[in-house]
């Protein structure tokens, strides 16, 4: 049977080493090619896993714990399919993006051939180093190109975003390195037996530094400084894959570690802990959005607002209930999927009105309504799930979550999300209410080619249509 | 103690040394150096650790090999990014968060 | 505000460091003996030395990503816009001592990186190794005024820079089709991972060498 997994991290390495060779500025038609091949690969491993459960695939022949393997779960495919979902209709945009930007088109699509190589690899290692070498993979594409626009101000985030990235990746060596001389292994498939609650002391400062690694990348309060910076300040293509799909990588590793290696010995109040952080970044994201003035900035403390969610899955899925857990769990990887596509749209839709309004303050965007109603149109689909107002597929992620804090009665979290709901409702809106203001008089906006709306509009449109077919998501999860 | 164990715990050292350099000091350059001491920290006790028994293991040596290598062209990408604001902003340092719109984040 | 910082981040990094060196005084034996497992396994690897074999066949797939990681944190610097400098660049120094060296040296230099690559099979060195020492030869070459900086890498200094991971990946799917990624047929191992750390020499030559080249000189480049 035809085995996708080498493929999925083999196609986008191949195609953007290509691109290099190519030259600066080429590699588009190598991207989109290349992505439509990726996701018929995943899809493709999606089916397998449904049919098959877990798949496993031993690279070299050699087999763990002497070689590397990879394995495939219902987690894995689920990621896997969202990153190439997102990054498609991204690469069309992004080609229409960059014609009116030509000069921060340098060596674009190398460095998102190889962001996407590494998202790939990272999903399917089974291995602490090699998930390593992937996260370096990632953290310095990422950082390529959140400096690849120039000017001082992304330049600075990108140098804040690298040293940020180093320290958090330096630390999860750490615990690799510390992993490695307690056990003689770094293959995840041999550790996951050996680790059970009496584990020498070493394993747990070994996970805690794993983890907190995981958060500095993922931007967790309070170690967000570096994201709204990096995110706000970068192209519009950029942000959104940054937004969108590079944090969920490093959030996918602390629920990998968290649930599959060190579950013996991952305690409630660590879990409370992770969830008080989440909370202070729902609540702390969300006011500082309200205050921004630039589009994109907004945007940006708002994914430090929507990652705080994410974390609000671990005190609601450790010492509780099997239902409790299981349904915070869906809950929690749903609103990574939600998030995602969302997130991508609204950078999306941000970057078309800078485009052709010319400025990025959200003064500017006056007018916006009349002259373009789909990039509008795309930034309040986007909204309705970031809000989490039904039926999209952020309502159905946060119900599963208010449904497993009621039911572990642990009615605090309630009333973050509540209020986290409500503040998010009014950034939203605040960017909505200026786009529906007459234009000013000397407002001038410039045409958008089609390419810079339409594809960005079916990824809101999924994020919507998320809630309804939803069940199709956790059908997959829950299959291996 | 063997000798190997002496190396991871010079290790542990220049670890927490690196990490205090590349989170305190202002520079960049001595933080990129903050950087590589942390690095070679974590290769000093992934190196010792595995090694403590006496016996010599080449899988760790390897992944120290792999891991010098991510170093470096982590090193380089942060020396270029650092000289290109050396040029734009005179100096070799992270600027200050302007006031304004970036005032209010932590 | 500042030395608060300073201090809670010296105290927490010095009680890791303490808690860290006291943990790792008293550990059980490890569970796992991976060595045993690599000598056993060393004849079917092709090549003699243990760290070749763990490197390129049994864990060649981290070397894989490694080379692309080097790759693009060149593309990241290239990426970069450029700005023209203010500071003076000296001229290559017409210095005889270092002229005549570097005239004798870089053959020599060359040498040494083929036969560290050679070696490689047999005692420590191999590609990465090789690939250093050339990089080092066209540092020197560049100090000396006879190799200039890199403005933009033309196709074909591209084509070089990529080459060892093309082949690599190349060699990677070919393989596949006789079993897994990167599983090599017994008996062709070692002559497979010679050509494939043969091309990496190069291509890791140019990229380490590049990382200085590119950033020595903006004035020149636009």
């Amino acid at each position: 049977m035809f085995d996708p997994m080498p493929w999925l991290i083999l196609s986008p390495l191949i195609w953007a080493t290509l691109a290099f060779v190519h030259g600066p500025g080429r590699g588009a038609r190598l991207a989109v090619a290349g992505l439509i091949l990726q996701l018929a690969l995943a899809a493709m491993l999606a089916q397998q896993i449904v049919a098959g459960g877990v798949r496993v695939y031993a690279v070299g022949g050699w087999g763990a714990p002497l070689g590397i393997d990879l394995t495939a779960d219902g987690l894995s495919a689920v990621m896997l399919l969202l990153t190439q979902t997102v990054a498609l209709p991204l690469v069309f945009y992004a080609r229409a993006y960059f014609t009116d930007h030509a000069n921060s088109l340098r060596y674009f699509w190398p460095l998102t051939g190889y962001l996407l190589a590494a998202m790939n690899a990272l999903f399917l290692s089974a291995d602490v180093f090699n998930i390593y070498v992937t996260l370096e993979l990632l953290g310095l594409a990422a950082v390529g190109l959140v400096a690849v626009a120039g000017g001082a101000g992304p330049i600075t985030a990108a140098m804040r975003y690298l040293l940020a990235t180093l320290l958090g990746s330096g630390a999860y060596l750490l615990g690799v390195a510390l992993l490695y001389g307690v056990y003689g292994s770094v293959s995840l498939a041999a550790l996951t037996p050996l680790i059970a609650a009496d584990t020498p002391a070493v394993v747990s400062l070994a996970a805690a530094l794993m983890l907190l690694g995981m958060m500095l990348k993922t931007a967790l309060f309070p170690f967000h400084f570096w994201l709204p910076p990096a995110h706000g300040g970068a192209p519009a293509p950029v942000s959104a894959l940054l937004s969108a799909l590079v944090i969920k990588a490093s959030f996918y590793l602390i629920l990998r570690l968290w649930f599959d290696l060190f579950a013996p010995i991952t305690s409630v109040t660590a879990a409370q802990l992770l969830g008080a952080l989440g909370a202070g970044a729902v609540l702390w994201g969300s006011l500082l959005a309200l205050r921004q003035t630039h589009l994109k900035m907004l945007v940006a403390y708002s994914t430090v607002a929507q990652l705080g969610y994410l974390f609000l899955l671990f005190p609601l899925a450790t010492g509780v209930s099997a239902e409790v857990a299981a349904s915070a769990w869906q809950g929690g990887v749903l609103q990574v999927v939600a998030h995602g596509l969302a997130k991508a749209a609204m950078f999306a839709a941000v970057g078309a009105m800078i485009t052709a309004t010319g400025r990025d303050e959200i003064l500017g965007i006056a007018g916006v309504a009349a002259r373009l109603p789909l990039t509008l149109f795309t930034f309040a689909l986007a909204g309705v799930t970031i809000m989490g107002l039904p039926p999209s597929g952020g309502f159905a992620a946060k119900w599963l979550l208010l449904g497993a804090a009621l039911a572990s009665g642990q009615w605090w979290w309630v009333v973050v999300m509540v209020v986290g709901g409500l503040l998010s409702a009014a950034y939203v809106f605040k960017v909505l209410r200026q786009a529906f203001l007459p234009a000013e008089e000397a407002a001038n906006f410039k045409p958008l080619p089609r390419m810079l709306e339409w594809p960005v509009l079916l990824l809101a449109l999924a994020s919507l249509v998320l809630g309804l077919g939803g069940g199709e998501v956790l059908s997959l999860l829950g299959a291996a | 103690m063997s000798t190997a164990l002496v190396y991871a715990l010079t290790g542990t050292a220049l670890f927490v040394l690196g990490v205090a350099g590349l989170i305190l000091q202002p520079h960049l350059l001595r933080k990129i150096l903050a950087f590589n001491i942390m690095g070679s920290g974590i290769f000093l006790v992934l190196v010792g650790l595995a090694q403590r028994a006496g016996t010599p293991d080449p899988v760790p040596q390897a992944m120290v090999l792999t891991g010098i290598v991510v170093a470096i062209a982590a090193t380089a990408l942060a020396l270029a990014l650092a000289r290109q604001l050396l040029d734009m902003c005179g100096e070799m340092r992270l600027p200050e968060e302007k006031t304004g719109k970036d005032r209010l984040d932590v | 505000m500042r030395t608060l910082l300073n201090v809670t981040v010296l105290f927490l990094a010095s009680a890791l460091g303490l808690v860290l060196g006291w943990l790792i005084l008293d550990l059980p034996v490890a569970a796992v003996h991976l060595p045993e497992q690599v000598t056993a396994l060393l004849e079917m690897s092709g090549v003699v030395h243990p760290v070749t074999a763990v490197l390129l066949n049994f864990r060649g797939y981290d070397t894989l990503l490694e080379i692309a990681v080097l790759l693009l944190a060149l593309l990241g610097i290239l990426a970069l816009p450029r700005h023209v400098s203010d500071h003076q660049h000296r001229s290559p120094s017409a210095n005889p001592v270092l002229q005549t060296l570097t005239r004798v040296l870089a053959p020599l230099m060359l040498l040494v990186a083929g036969y560290v690559l050679w070696a490689g099979a047999h005692r420590p060195g191999g590609a990465f190794q090789a690939g250093a020492v050339l990089a080092g030869a066209g540092v020197l070459l560049h100090l000396a005024g006879l190799l200039p900086a890199w403005a933009t890498p033309g196709r074909t200094l591209r084509a070089g820079l990529a080459v060892g991971l093309l082949v690599f990946i190349a060699v990677a799917v070919a393989l596949m089709a006789q079993g897994t990624l990167l599983q090599y047929p017994l008996g062709w191992a070692g002559a497979l991972i010679l050509m494939i750390e043969a091309s990496l020499t190069l291509s890791l030559g140019l990229i380490l060498a590049g990382f200085y080249l590119v950033l020595t000189d903006s004035r020149t480049r636009v």
